[in-house]
């Protein structure tokens, strides 16, 4: 028996055929490309001298100055975004949509105006500058201005995965772990965080990649100190502008080396943890 | 040790959600708060069980002043429309989930809350199903766990709201006898909130029927039944 018709919501050969060729090609043009040719100009001159690029001590200083940034700037990020979240999505407040947009602000306003923004705060010419220098404590051009920056950009992460998570799933099990006499830690740490533990490991991971690879904001606030307040992004564009690409393409292969792993563990932990995520959601 | 409920009021942004609503049961009572919606009732319910706070008025129940307790030590069992179960639990964490967080001279051995989760099952008709997870359970299922969740704690009043509302009739039907049976067994006080007269009228001990945050006529069924004290309650009673 031949059918007819296609299903309502089937569509023809030659617009799949389309629609696949369209995604592959611009994924492979666009993405896979590109990061193979970072490989690729990286070992150009084999394994030994992108090692010695990477381990050479200024590489070293860059990747401990990021991973530092990083492991201050997430964890920060991690515990604003858990309040936010549970603030907008708990309490009824005015302003509450106010707030909302405020959390988006880092991802509409460009990273170098956020730079500036510190500049502006903490230096010479600006509102705290000369009480700073006065008292010996550094911000701009060193770690404190680039966690600062960091943090700045890598703000929404967190919130933005959280919110619309825990608005979903409303207040209705908070409550009923309360009339079951329940302490609010107890609650949060036994229903809220068991809820959210997927949503907030995503957050996370996505503040982590961001925060490493932050450039526009950290450009404007490290002064390019070399082995000093560069960072990794910041070193990868230092070595580019002296011509010297393998070391340039090294590092770089470095720190796509580094998203990559978080893109393997956060599919890996979906992988192993399949079950417990399908039963998560709402039913 | 009775309940008395006393011209408790409440407005949510300009609008009175209720508006001196009084009553009073007595001690083991089993009372359906009966109206239509934006009556009142659930709000009632919640402030009841803590998780609303009135403007005015005041609650005394065992003697104590309610009102002034936080939900978490007024051991009130709170069943919820959309039975509100613990997603990532299984069934026995769930019942068990009010004993685990007693302080630690209060907790139960493992072994004791083990037996009270199998007791709990046994009683609420659903033995066998303590591995289970809320998302495997059919709706009449889930309100049954979400019931023995509530009974766990031992409570001293049991408060339901529309729990039966997202259920079909058959069910509902099945599930109300099985509240009677267990409000008569556990000797709680229960308020129970209900829009449906047939369901309030079958299974209370006395009935307030409630219109714009106020309690219409309060009384045992047979006798509001007989004789509707307005023309609200007549007509409501009457469709």
């Amino acid at each position: 028996m031949s059918r007819k018709f296609l299903k309502p919501t089937e569509d023809p050969f030659w617009l799949k055929a389309l629609l696949f060729a369209v995604t592959l090609g611009f994924i492979a043009l666009v993405l896979l490309l590109p990061l193979m040719l970072v490989f690729r100009e990286a070992l150009v001159g084999g394994l030994g001298p992108a090692w010695d690029a990477i381990t050479e001590t200024d590489s070293l200083a860059a990747l401990r100055l990021s991973l530092l940034a990083a492991a201050i700037a997430v964890p920060l990020n991690t515990v604003f975004g858990i309040a936010a979240a549970w603030a907008v999505a708990k309490f009824d407040f005015p302003g509450k949509t106010f707030l909302v947009t405020l959390i988006d602000l880092p991802f509409s306003v460009s990273p170098v105006v956020s730079g500036l923004v510190y500049v502006l705060v903490f230096g010479m010419q600006g509102w705290f500058g000369p009480w700073l220098a006065g008292h010996d404590v550094r911000i701009l051009f060193a770690l404190p201005g680039i966690v600062l920056a960091t943090v700045f950009v890598t703000f929404p992460f967190v919130a933005r995965e959280l919110i619309p998570l825990m608005v979903d799933q409303g207040r209705d099990e908070e409550e009923a772990a309360a009339t079951l006499g329940a302490s609010g830690f107890q609650t949060f740490l036994r229903v809220t965080l068991p809820n959210i533990k997927w949503g907030l490991l995503y957050g996370i991971l996505l503040c982590n990649a961001r925060a490493l690879g932050e450039f526009g904001a950290v450009s404007v606030v490290s002064g390019h100190i070399r082995g000093q307040t560069n960072t990794m992004p910041l070193h990868v564009e230092l070595l580019y502008n002296n011509y010297d690409y393998i070391g340039a393409f090294a590092v770089a292969a470095l720190l796509a080396l580094l998203a990559l792993v978080t893109l393997a563990l956060k599919s890996f932990l979906e992988w192993r943890y399949a079950d417990e995520l399908a039963a998560s959601h709402r039913h | 040790m009775s309940l008395i409920v006393d011209s408790i009021t409440k407005t949510f942004a300009r609008f009175a959600a209720l508006n001196g609503a009084s009553f009073q049961a007595p001690q083991g009572a089993f009372v359906s708060l009966l109206g239509p919606s934006g009556s009142g009732k659930t709000t009632l319910l919640r402030i009841l069980g803590g998780l609303e706070f009135a403007d005015s008025g005041s609650v005394r129940f065992a003697d104590l002043n309610w009102l002034d307790m936080p939900a978490r030590t007024r051991n009130a069992g709170f069943v919820f429309q959309q039975y509100a179960l613990f997603r990532h639990m299984t069934v026995a964490d769930n019942i068990a989930f009010g004993l685990k967080v007693r302080p630690r001279d209060r907790r139960p051995s493992r072994a004791d809350i083990a037996r009270r989760v199998k007791d709990l099952l046994d009683l609420v008709q659903l033995p066998g199903l303590e591995s289970r997870y809320p998302s495997q359970l059919s709706g009449g299922q889930r309100q049954r766990v979400a019931l023995a969740r509530a009974l766990a704690i031992e409570p001293r009043m049991l408060l339901l709201d529309e729990p039966f509302g997202a259920l079909d009739a058959k069910v509902r039907k099945e599930l109300r006898a099985d509240l009677r049976r267990i409000h008569d067994h556990a000797g709680v006080t229960t308020v129970f909130v209900t829009h449906d007269q047939e369901e309030a009228f079958a299974v209370a001990d006395l009935v307030a029927v409630m219109k714009d945050g106020r309690i219409e006529q309060f009384g045992a069924p047979a006798e509001v039944r007989k004789n509707p004290r307005t023309a609200f309650v007549s007509e409501f009673l009457s469709v």
